[in-house]
């Protein structure tokens, strides 16, 4: 007789990979004109597994044979991603419509890449990570290439999947490695058998760096970026919009529980390497971006920056450092979310633009929009009292206090840099003289979208108490 | 002479090797890319057979199991995106993957 598993702390992921078939066959039964109707069903859906997080949220249960766990950490991430989620389909479908995308489709392919990110948040064991990772990135290769007609596109899809399946491919190498030398793939095993005294064995060093590559490729940190920028600017800005919010999410959570899961006796072997990629990634979004023409490759490389300071808050290695890169990933959620937003809305009557000289006289043409768009780069920026600074400062307290004072230095100058390129796309739209203004009409998922992520980013201090309350307790979940 | 589990690792990490060069070094046509990501694939796969059966137990043949499937839907993808990028390029060859630079 086999017993069955406890399904209920995987209910989000029942809920989802469920919900994504019905909405598939329901868009194939109504056809070419569904794309409102499913992406409307689909946030439902999104939200209705956000709340479906919320009653195992406070326990730790293991299941499915020690494959999947489901705690507050997962708890945490899992909301910020289906948050994140379903706030991209609200601001692509205006889009879809006017750029003749319109395939339902796509808010179907959201659902199922944020069902295999579900699934490698809650993951606590080698294969569990491999099947999630792939359920996404499998769903994001063919949203990079969704407007199939477009070159740019379609170069973008395949620069991804290229990229991608050879991250996937070394992630496995890691993964059968570290199955040979400790004998099993559940994290608690590897746990177990790299706890003891004396040198770890070198099959095992050599794994666990196979698949911190492999993760750094998902995460887009230096020198596993190159895929980033061309992916970021080929792919429809709401695909992009997606993929530098959720998946990003997705895969720094992944990191932090792989390396707490599994490794958390030899910290001291992965903080090198994860102080490595902090710095690079830091130094390269902050340096390359500035001579960047186009907003969406602009944003790429700040993304690969930000990635840079929540590693800062992951090299610390401590429950500190977890709580603050949850904090970040919150307010880099909240950021980027309205930034892409008002990105989505740059258009005229022939199409959409994506270069920074096309916000030339924003303030005089559409003073709103440019408000928006300045606090959302002030923000990225780190500037005081703005919701970046808060994340800026939470991971680089937590790295001072694990003795890596050099790290925060670097940091900060980084940040300094990297507020070079912020502030002159502020400079672009209030001092520059007009250029032919925007359609008025930007849709109203969009305009409702953005005032509240720029609410949240300019008042996050009035609630900055509860937040920084529930990312401690998540963090502690990981380390009892 | 025996064939021990360090022989199987040898030929896994010289397949695995020969992907990741094929990857990169080959300039002329997308689908070699998708035989490299293949025989990487594999490689991992022969390492993890070879574990199983040295360690005793089934987890690896499972994993294994797991990374053919996975394989199969990747390559059917893969084929899918180099399809529809054929249609708007005309060209596969791997130089041409450039309208983005910077």
């Amino acid at each position: 007789m086999i017993e069955v598993p406890a399904l209920l702390p995987a209910l989000p992921e029942i809920i989802l990979a469920i919900g994504a078939m019905a909405l598939l066959m329901l868009g194939v039964f109504i056809g070419e004109k569904s794309l409102r109707l499913v992406s409307t069903l689909a946030v439902l859906l999104l939200l209705g597994a956000a709340v479906a997080v919320l009653p195992g949220y406070h326990d730790t249960v293991v299941t499915f044979g020690g494959m999947f766990v489901s705690d507050s950490f997962g708890g945490f991430c899992k909301i910020l991603i289906l948050i994140g989620s379903a706030i991209s389909v609200i601001i692509s479908v205006d889009y879809l419509e006017r750029e003749n995308l319109k395939r339902f489709e796509y808010p179907v392919l959201i659902v199922l890449a944020t069902l295999g990110m579900l699934m490698m948040v809650s993951s606590n064991d080698l294969i569990a990570l491999y099947v999630g990772l792939e359920t996404q990135s499998l769903a994001l290769y063919v949203m990079a290439a969704f407007s199939r007609d477009s070159a740019r596109s379609t170069e973008a899809g395949l620069k991804y999947f290229v990229l991608g399946a050879l991250s996937s491919g070394m992630l496995l190498y890691g993964s059968s490695l570290l199955y040979g030398y400790t004998g099993g793939t559940g994290f608690a095993q590897i746990a177990a058998a790299v706890s003891g005294d004396g040198p770890v064995a070198i099959g095992v060093l050599l794994g666990l760096v196979f698949v911190m590559a492999g993760l750094a490729f998902k995460v887009s940190a230096v020198p596993f970026h190159m895929w980033t920028p061309d992916v970021y600017e080929g792919a429809p800005t709401p695909v992009t919009a997606f993929f530098a919010v959720a998946p990003k999410i997705a895969a720094m959570a992944l990191l932090v529980r792989t390396m707490f899961g599994a490794f958390p006796e030899i910290s001291d072997q992965w903080q090198q390497i994860l102080v490595f990629l902090s710095i690079a990634s830091m130094v390269v979004g902050a340096v390359f971006a500035i001579v960047q023409t186009n907003i969406k490759r602009l944003m790429a490389f700040s993304s690969i920056g930000h990635v840079g300071y929540a590693l800062m808050g992951l090299a610390a290695a401590s429950p500190d450092g977890v709580k603050a890169v949850l904090i970040y990933l919150a307010i880099y959620l909240a950021m980027n979310v309205g930034a892409f937003a008002l990105i989505i809305a740059m258009r005229r009557k022939d199409g959409a633009t994506e270069s920074i000289a096309d916000l030339s006289g924003l303030s005089r043409t559409r003073p709103a929009m440019a408000l928006a768009i300045a606090i959302f780069m002030f923000s990225l920026a780190g500037i005081p009292p703005l919701a970046g600074f808060f994340g800026k400062f939470y991971v680089f307290i937590a790295a001072i206090d694990a003795d890596l004072t050099f790290l925060a230095v670097i940091g900060a100058l980084a940040s300094a840099v990297s507020a070079f390129y912020y502030l002159r796309i502020v400079k672009v739209m209030y001092f520059d003289e007009p250029v032919d203004a925007f359609d008025v009409n930007t849709g109203r998922g969009i305009a409702a979208v953005a005032t509240v992520s720029a609410l949240a980013t300019v008042f996050f201090l009035v609630f900055a108490a509860p937040v920084v309350r529930v990312a401690n307790t998540a963090a502690q979940s990981l380390f009892q | 002479m025996t064939i021990g589990l360090e022989n199987y690792l040898i030929v896994a990490a010289i397949l695995f090797t020969l992907g990741i060069f094929g990857i990169f070094l080959n300039r002329k046509n997308v689908i070699i890319i998708l035989m490299s990501i293949e025989l990487m694939l594999l490689a991992v796969n022969i390492n993890l057979v070879a574990f199983s059966v040295f360690l005793g137990n089934l987890i690896g043949q499972v994993f294994a199991l797991f990374v053919l499937t996975v394989a199969a839907a990747e390559a059917a993808i893969g084929l899918a995106i180099l399809v529809v990028y054929f249609r708007n390029r005309g060209t596969i060859a791997v130089e041409d993957i450039s309208q983005m630079k910077g």
